[in-house]
């Protein structure tokens, strides 16, 4: 905001900085507590005090962790999340694309019943799914989490590339149909491609939900060979119950793929973020 | 492309070779069937059916072996209108949802102002604030269970410094809740300072300017120009919130498990302990189904008594 002369000092400038770094604080401090406390070995945690900086760097318990099983953990969470997110993008752009563009009668029921399902509570759906899961023969494979994943994308997915679609100018579609262009090559030569920021956006925001998912991951598999990162956390508990620096070093671990992946794409991750906001 | 056949078409470089009457055809129903069966397809198998499904299993008594369960009509939700324990977790859900309008909105719309104020140091500020959301639950309540923990923890290590004796945050049943939701609202308010920092930047600075010029104090523009121009924005934090509220899981249940004694017990984490702890399937989707049903329900009245206040004003 820019400020005339008159006023030199207002609360505002006291209590912008003040407020700022008080959040800050309150944010990154537990931050800090995990990464120190994972460089301590365990008779420091114990001994000292808790805000003291590790006396020196203790590497054992990433070493330790990153010799198991967490590697597993890691593909799986890349195959599944890859998958997934392929999936919802062009899931939802080719419907956003009918619903955006195509005329058909039940074209605004349709889109007003998918919208609603973003509503629907997750967890409504778990016991279904689980049965469903057990009975196909899918339970315990990383193949179990994709159909879930997808189709709990895809209301909100849908929604944004329909709006996004909407956009797109009127004149374009109809000079390609004029060319003797069908509605199928419409969409892949022309809807599909100008459509990148949606589905960007949509991808990241797919992403970061599916990297992070823990209950259905939790409920439809159960040997370590077959879960994602979020259940490296939860299995770790289980097994090093006291060692707690060794527990937070996984929690560092298991957070450092996305918290690199955001300092390279901050804007574009925000916005994803974002996205799933536009409308309740 | 309702004028396919028209002379226009004999112009065109590259004449089709697709019949109009095929091409009609294929445009009015073919196209739109093939480009939506996939995500009907999908939202069918994992979203329609076991929302129905869930309803129909709560008709059953069963521990999930065996072929089906034993019908009970509606016992189910008979002994669910009687559930003690059902109606402290709904109760609790909606503290939740009461703190994270109360506390979690204002705090995150406070720190949107801040951000909007800080100008250039904002940008860092923004990264920093950002953290919590990329973190997975089991994470940030592994975290957070690690810094409520009365003898290893660094809140008591802080109080005893001062000396104060703090409590057994997670283990103490008057205190386990409102402790999770502090980091709940830690976790969120993020996400809606974003929402109501994007909607302070789309804010025309000259009408803040202005009003400026025209005597009118920092906190006047605030309350006076700003705020109702947020006020859609708000309507939707609102409705997220509580909506997100009332089917939370995640935090509790790393963190508590809905313990002690169910203090802190939400719908969901009682419907998961019902089902996977206590392998009674039917009334746990009893569960699941009531509490799609409360969702459902304050969603539709807030939606319309959204769409009442938007006319209205």
């Amino acid at each position: 905001m820019a400020r005339s002369g008159r006023s030199p000092i207002t609360a505002a400038h006291v209590a912008v900085p003040v407020l700022g770094v008080f959040w800050l604080l309150v944010t990154v401090l537990p931050f800090l507590f995990t990464v120190f406390t994972s460089l301590k070995s365990m008779e420091e945690t114990f001994s000292s005090e808790v805000w003291a900086l590790p006396k020196r760097f203790c590497l054992r318990n990433y070493r330790a962790v990153l010799q198991g099983a967490f590697w597993i953990y890691v593909r799986n969470s890349v195959f599944v999340c890859a998958v997934s997110v392929a999936l919802v993008v062009l899931v939802s752009a080719m419907a956003a694309f009918a619903l955006a563009r195509l005329r058909f009668r039940l074209n605004k029921p349709i889109f007003a019943l998918i919208v609603a399902g973003m509503i629907v509570p997750p967890h409504v759906t778990l016991v279904p799914i689980y049965l469903m899961t057990r009975g196909l023969g899918l339970y315990d494979t990383p193949f179990a989490l994709i159909g879930p994943y997808v189709a709990a994308g895809l209301p909100v997915s849908i929604f944004i590339l329909t709006e996004f679609m909407r956009q797109i100018p009127r004149e374009l579609a109809e000079a390609a149909t004029s060319e003797g262009c069908g509605p199928f090559r419409l969409f892949w030569k022309i809807f599909f491609p100008l459509s990148w920021p949606g589905l960007f956006t949509v991808a990241i925001y797919g992403a970061i939900h599916v990297w992070n998912e823990f209950i259905f991951a939790y409920v439809l598999t159960s040997s370590p060979r077959n879960r994602t990162l979020p259940l490296a956390v939860w299995d770790y508990q289980g097994l090093y119950a006291s060692d707690i620096p060794a527990m937070l070093a996984v929690v560092t671990l298991t957070s450092l793929p996305l918290i690199a992946a955001y300092a390279f794409g901050q804007e574009r991750i925000v916005k994803g973020m974002m996205a799933g906001s536009l409308k309740g | 492309m309702a004028e396919t056949g028209s002379p226009r078409r004999l112009v065109s470089p590259r004449p089709p070779p697709v019949p109009s009457a095929w091409r009609a055809a294929l445009t009015r129903w073919l196209a739109p069937t093939v480009f939506l069966a996939p995500a009907v397809a999908l939202l069918l198998v994992f979203l329609v059916y076991p929302l129905l499904s869930s309803f129909q299993l709560s008709t059953l008594d069963w521990n999930g072996l065996g072929e089906g369960g034993k019908p009970v009509g509606l016992g189910n939700w008979l002994r669910l209108a009687h559930d003690e324990i059902f109606w402290r977790s709904l109760r609790n859900n909606f503290l939740l949802a009461g703190l994270s309008v109360t506390f979690q909105l204002p705090t995150s719309m406070v720190l949107a102002v801040v951000l909007d104020e800080a100008g250039r140091g904002s940008r860092f500020l923004k990264i920093a604030y950002f953290l919590p959301l990329l973190m997975s639950s089991v994470a940030l309540g592994v975290i957070f269970k690690n810094v409520y923990d009365p003898t290893f923890g660094p809140i008591n290590a802080f109080l005893e410094a001062i000396h104060l004796h703090g409590p057994d945050w997670l283990g103490d049943r008057r205190y386990a809740l409102l402790s999770v939701i502090a980091v709940i609202c830690w976790q969120n308010i993020p996400f809606y300072m974003l929402l109501f920092l994007a909607a302070l930047a789309a804010f025309p600075r000259e009408q803040g300017e202005a009003a400026f010029l025209d005597g009118a104090t920092q906190s006047q523009i605030f309350w006076r120009i700003k705020l109702p121009h947020l006020r859609g924005t708000v309507r939707t934090a609102v409705l997220l919130s509580v909506i997100g509220s009332l089917r939370y899981f995640d935090l509790i249940f790393v963190m508590t498990g809905g313990g002690p004694e169910s203090a802190s017990e939400l719908m969901s984490t009682y419907m998961y302990r019902t089902v996977f702890a206590s392998f009674q399937l039917g009334y746990g989707s009893t569960i699941a189904s009531a509490m799609f049903l409360v969702v459902t329900a304050v969603a539709a009245v807030a939606l319309r008594l959204s769409k009442r206040f938007e006319t209205e004003v």
